[in-house]
């Protein structure tokens, strides 16, 4: 098992090797300056001098190699580097936000699982009934309308139904756990409902498919009480592949984050990652991507070693 | 002494089209009915000029924020446009990224995991790092990235960048599951002896692995149409994507639509609902297409 | 229904009494006395790109940097556009109005403690009339009559003019002439870009990038008992519509720089007697400029053409119902007095009435100048208010001379970056004017190497010697057919003009008291004298 592990993590290596090249390059490629956007935004005239030296401050005026090494030797000590717009920390910019948006995540994630679970459960056990029909198209509901829309109509049913709208302003959960809630709760719900369907499509199809094994024809030519049956031998073997699709829509949550934060005007990673967007500033953009990646790569790892764990049949492969 | 034909009896084929189409819509009435869906999109996606009643960029102040009417089925927005016809054109644009990036991505992503398989060793080794590495990128992810670096090209009226964007991060996710349906072919014994047997690589591929790749490709296809579409949408609704006064989905509902929530609720509803739409008639055919393909479902 | 009609007489009598920018309601509130205390939370649309008031024209860093600083002398709101002192305590014009002589309060300091003094003053004022190499000061050319600034003692400043400037006292009440220490601009000469040190009524508490700016009561404030406020903060709103469930949840308490029609509604009918508007037509308008060093710009036909295609009578009224553009003007704000009355308006190039013959004529001018199918790009700010209803409005215009055009729209400073360094072809800018006067007001259209705000980057020699002829007439008359043959040349050659002149209506939630209305946005946002009345 240690040697599997081992074996995995250093395959970890390559992969953001690769993906921090690629962004790099991909960023650097492009003419246009964010120096001169910066600058010319003040108004006026500005001196070639002044760019120059703004340019030499940021370190854009070292060869790309260059550049390029010290980002990577940033990478290793975690130091991601300034933000090219307001020159402060990468990880500084970050820190800011990501509680919130983690926040999001988390209660997505919470509300997807209480819901899925028994919506993809009962969808399997009933299947080609009007239950499964009614899940099925709740579920496919949930896959296309565009959480942003979804987070709209939210906000404005509360508005008309009740004139009320959530907080503005973010406080963190053990300041004031009511007023966190009432302003989280909503983009959690946009976010999670989609979440929720692929979660809850994945545990029905698995659960059939568990439900067609021998062994659970078996269980019931014994006499196992059905409720026995379900629990017990098909629900704990239909989670595993549930598992791995819960963990990974995880890190795809950041896209809907993206967008879900403009509509809810939340201050959280997503929105800055617009915001680094439409201002150029490269090292924000770089930054939060290497994060955004090796993310997507820890969870990967840590399913894949979840599965080694619980499948023996993986580790001696 | 005659070296007999490779047996293909265990590979499953490619359906025979006719047929096939008449044994689909026998058994997957749901299925029939959003490809019907997905049909009147692409219809009104592509004649529009004949199908929308008004110009999409024509403002009428006289007529702003009307209730939908005879004469503007799905009432106007804030500039007196008609939405019925911003939606159509609207169409257009959602369908031709939708199209195009899907096509692209999911025939390069096809064309690497045949390769991959079929030729295993280094070069599979080599293709599963790039995969891996691109797979680290969520699309919006990417998407928004490609914005930031290379900014919008428009080929008449359309941005290839958006559609290279988005067509990068399906390429690996395809690959994959193409791979895995051309191993099982890749292992069967008769491409070993069809090799020996002087067969060329590409009449091995193309009779033979490729239509096993056909259906899950197929799937994979229509499954990431109905994501770009919502790449897309989401996008142009952040202003990085088609801009003012180009009539795309997203856009409508971005900008001022909320602040005649009241007045004009339906300046919100019918963008909405033709994203959730398409994206749903993609879905829904792609599941009808898998459950219909795939033998293990055919219980 | 019956508090439909309750609302809707309430609001005909607020709008009685609008134009003045007071209700009933204030001027009775106002009766009381004004309450210590309280944090006033208001959105702001757009986050500034420095803090600098001196290198900056939008109101954003107004908005933000406003309430850390004063200024000379400011705008007396309840008689505009007079003056008053504000850390000048007195001051005194000589008889032949060349020499300004300034006491200013004593035992001034800003929030470092330093001691305001003569030095301070002066030191800010070279840096606005002859900024340093690497500084930016945007209405440098208003101040290019001061010749000499002395500092007779710590108290006193004496300016020296060149020449009789008629404007002069306004230009020192100018809300963005925020007054710097000495020593941090020896220090370094952009320190006001990125660091705050003021004599304003608020001290700097944080600046949360993305999401708010807090500043906490003066103890030391110059002026005794103010200000009222414990604070304030500023939250950033990037999308509008989220600004405006904010104002109706009571989370915001008030919104400074304007709203259109369709929100003052929404607002209206859902908070009722809640919410407060006060409305007054604007010196702000939205312009089109061409930059004329890029081709086909260069041709004056090519310019007419485009400028006169626009309906500007018919499009207001349209625009007016769905954004703060309303009114119909030329280079000074309509309603102004020394504004150029409709009658002769109507005859200058852009601005007539029968647009089916004008855009026949503009069509004709662009196949003169062998322009068949001009497409080219129109670069707008990124904020929807009213940047997006001008863009879209523009693009159906001209489409209807057979020009194709994409609208693209990009946030503030990549947006004023691409103007300021010529990187476009046409654009749409905005003139954000503190007051009428047309010392101001002209100086966007004042040659490039004059005045850097000036974006169409036109050169024209005729224009700026009808303007320094202006600044020395004293005589109004004579003053005014000077400005109307400056605003006809203009015009003729087409490098910019006035789309429409906005109307601004300013919402504010009943609590918030003792902010006055002016028709510049820029005006009163110090805070000093905001009490709220819970």
């Amino acid at each position: 098992m240690l040697k599997y592990t081992i074996y995995r993590i250093l395959l970890t290596i390559p992969t953001l090797l690769g993906v921090a090249v690629l962004i790099f390059f991909m960023l650097r490629i492009v003419p246009g300056d964010i120096v001169e956007v910066k600058l010319r935004g003040d108004g006026g005239a500005v001196t070639q001098e002044t760019v120059e030296m703004e340019r030499h401050k940021l370190g854009l005026d070292k060869p790309l190699a260059v550049q390029f090494k010290d980002w990577m030797v940033g990478l290793v000590t975690l130091d991601l580097g300034k933000s090219m717009w307001t020159e402060r920390p990468v990880m500084e910019e970050i820190a800011i936000r990501l509680e919130l948006s983690l926040e999001v995540a988390i209660l997505a994630t919470l509300i997807a699982i209480l819901l899925a679970v028994p919506l993809g459960t009962m969808a399997a056990l009933y299947r080609d009934t009007w239950i499964d029909y009614l899940m099925r198209i709740i579920t496919i509901g949930g896959i296309s309308i565009p959480s942003f829309w979804f987070g709209m109509l939210i906000m404005l049913s509360l508005l008309a139904a009740f004139n009320w709208l959530p907080p503005i302003t973010f406080t963190p959960i053990y300041v004031d756990p009511v007023a966190n809630l009432t302003q989280l709760i909503w983009p959690a719900a946009a976010v999670g409902y989609r979440y929720c369907a692929v979660t809850a499509r994945m545990i029905r199809s698995s659960l059939l498919e568990v439900l067609s094994e021998d062994y659970i024809r078996t269980a019931r030519a014994k006499g196992v009480y059905e409720k026995l049956v379900i629990s017990r031998h098909a629900l704990r073997n239909a989670l595993l592949p549930a598992i791995t699709v819960i963990a990974l829509e995880f890190t795809f949550l950041i896209g809907g984050l993206v967008v879900t934060e403009q509509v809810f005007n939340l201050n959280g990673i997503g929105q800055l990652f617009v915001q680094s967007v439409t201002r150029n500033d490269f090292t924000l953009i770089q930054g939060m991507v290497m994060l955004i990646a090796a993310f997507y790569v820890f969870v990967n790892l840590a399913v894949d070693l979840l599965y080694a764990v619980l499948d023996p049949r993986i580790r001696y492969a | 002494m005659t070296i007999a034909a490779p047996d293909t009896s265990m590979v499953v084929p490619a359906p025979r089209l006719r047929g096939a189409i008449a044994e689909f819509v026998r058994q997957q009435p749901l299925g029939t009915v959003s490809f019907l869906i997905i049909a009147v999109m692409m219809f009104a996606g592509t004649a529009a000029e004949l199908v929308a009643p008004y110009d999409p960029l024509a403002i009428d102040f006289a007529s702003i924020l009307s209730p939908p009417s005879w004469t503007h089925l799905c009432g106007t927005d804030a500039y007196g446009r008609d939405i019925c016809s911003r939606l159509i054109y609207g169409s257009r644009t959602a369908l031709v990224i939708g199209f195009t990036s899907s096509f692209i991505g999911s025939s390069i992503g096809a064309v690497l995991g045949i390769a991959s398989a079929y030729f295993g060793d280094r070069i599979d080794d080599w293709i599963q790092h790039v995969m891996d590495v691109l797979l680290a990128f969520p699309i919006i992810v990417l998407a928004l990235v490609v914005v930031a670096a290379f900014g919008k090209m428009l080929v008449g009226g359309i941005d290839i960048n958006l559609i290279i964007a988005v067509a990068i991060p399906i390429i690996p996710r395809v690959e994959r599951v193409v791979r895995a349906a051309a191993f099982s072919v890749r292992v069967m014994p008769y491409v070993d002896a069809a090799r020996a047997a002087g067969y060329s690589h590409t009449r091995i591929i193309f009779r033979h692995m490729a239509p096993n790749v056909v259906a899950p490709y197929l799937i994979m296809l229509t499954a990431f149409i109905a994501q770009a579409i919502l790449a897309e949408a989401s996008l142009s609704f952040l202003g990085l994507g088609v801009q003012e006064p180009t009539a795309a989905w997203g856009l409508m509902l971005s900008g001022n639509a909320s602040d005649f929530y009241r007045q004009a609720p339906w300046m919100i509803l019918f963008p909405g609902a033709a994203i959730s739409l398409a994206v749903f008639g993609f879905n829904l055919f792609g599941d009808s297409l898998r459950d219909f393909l795939d033998p293990r479902f055919k219980v | 229904m019956e508090t439909r009609r309750k609302t809707l007489k309430n609001m005909a009598g607020a709008l009685a009494l609008g134009a003045s920018g007071f209700s009933l309601e204030t001027m009775r509130a106002e009766a009381q006395s004004p309450k210590k205390g309280g944090t006033l939370t208001y959105a702001m649309n757009a986050e500034t790109p420095h803090y600098d008031g001196h290198g900056s024209d939008t109101f954003a860093t107004i908005q933000f940097s406003a309430p850390f600083y004063s200024t000379l002398l400011k705008f007396d709101l309840d008689k505009y556009p007079n003056v008053i002192g504000y850390l000048a305590q007195s001051y005194t014009v000589s008889q032949d109005s060349l020499t300004y002589t300034f006491k200013l309060h004593p035992n001034v300091k800003f929030h470092d403690g330093t001691p305001l003094t003569s030095a301070d003053v002066k030191a800010t004022y070279d840096r606005l009339r002859n900024p340093p190499a690497g500084v930016v000061s945007t209405r440098k050319a208003t101040f290019s009559d001061i010749a000499s600034i002395e500092t007779p003692d710590p108290l006193t400043v004496v300016f020296k003019l060149s020449a009789v400037n008629a404007a002069m006292l306004q230009h020192f009440g100018s809300p963005w002439n925020f007054i710097y220490a000495a020593k941090d601009l020896a220090q370094d000469p952009n320190f006001p870009k990125a660091r705050i040190n003021g004599t304003g009524a608020f001290v700097f508490v944080e600046h949360v990038k993305g999401s708010h700016v807090a500043g906490k009561r003066n103890e030391n404030y110059f002026k005794k008992g103010l200000p009222y406020l414990d604070g304030f903060k500023g939250v950033f709103f990037l999308q509008a519509a989220t600004m405006l469930n904010a104002l109706q949840g009571g989370q915001v308490m008030a919104e400074f720089r304007s709203i259109s029609e369709p929100e003052k509604q929404r607002l209206v009918q859902s908070m009722g007697d809640n919410i407060r508007i006060q409305e007054s037509s604007w010196t702000l308008n939205l312009l089109v400029v061409f930059n004329v060093e890029k081709k086909p710009f260069d041709d004056v036909r090519v310019r007419r053409a485009l400028l006169t295609a626009i309906d500007r009578w018919g499009g207001s009224k349209g625009l007016g119902q769905i954004s703060t553009l309303r009114s119909v003007g030329g280079v000074l704000r309509p309603g102004y007095p020394m504004a150029t009355p409709e009658a002769e308006l109507v005859k200058l190039p852009g601005f007539s009435k029968d647009i089916a013959k004008s855009r026949a004529d503009a069509k004709k001018l662009l196949a003169d100048a062998g322009l068949n199918d001009l497409k080219f790009t129109l670069h707008n700010r990124s904020i929807a208010q009213p940047y997006t209803p001008a863009g879209v409005f523009l693009v159906d215009q001209w489409r209807q001379i057979g020009v194709t055009v994409e609208n693209k729209q990009v946030e503030t400073a990549p947006y004023l970056a691409a103007l300021n360094s010529g990187n476009f072809d046409v654009a749409i800018d905005f003139s954000n004017l503190f007051m009428d006067d047309s010392s101001l007001a002209l100086t966007k259209y004042l040659s490039i190497d004059r005045s850097p705000d000036n974006r169409s980057r036109s050169k024209d020699p005729e224009l700026d010697k009808i303007y320094d002829a202006h600044m020395r007439e004293t005589d109004p008359k004579k003053r005014q057919a000077m400005v109307q043959a400056f605003e006809k040349r203009l015009f003729e050659q087409g490098y910019q003009q006035p789309l429409l002149w906005w109307y601004r209506m300013v919402p504010t939630n009943k609590v918030v008291m003792g902010w006055r209305m002016s028709p510049s946005h820029n005006l009163g946002q110090d805070l000093s004298e905001v009490w709220l009345n819970t």
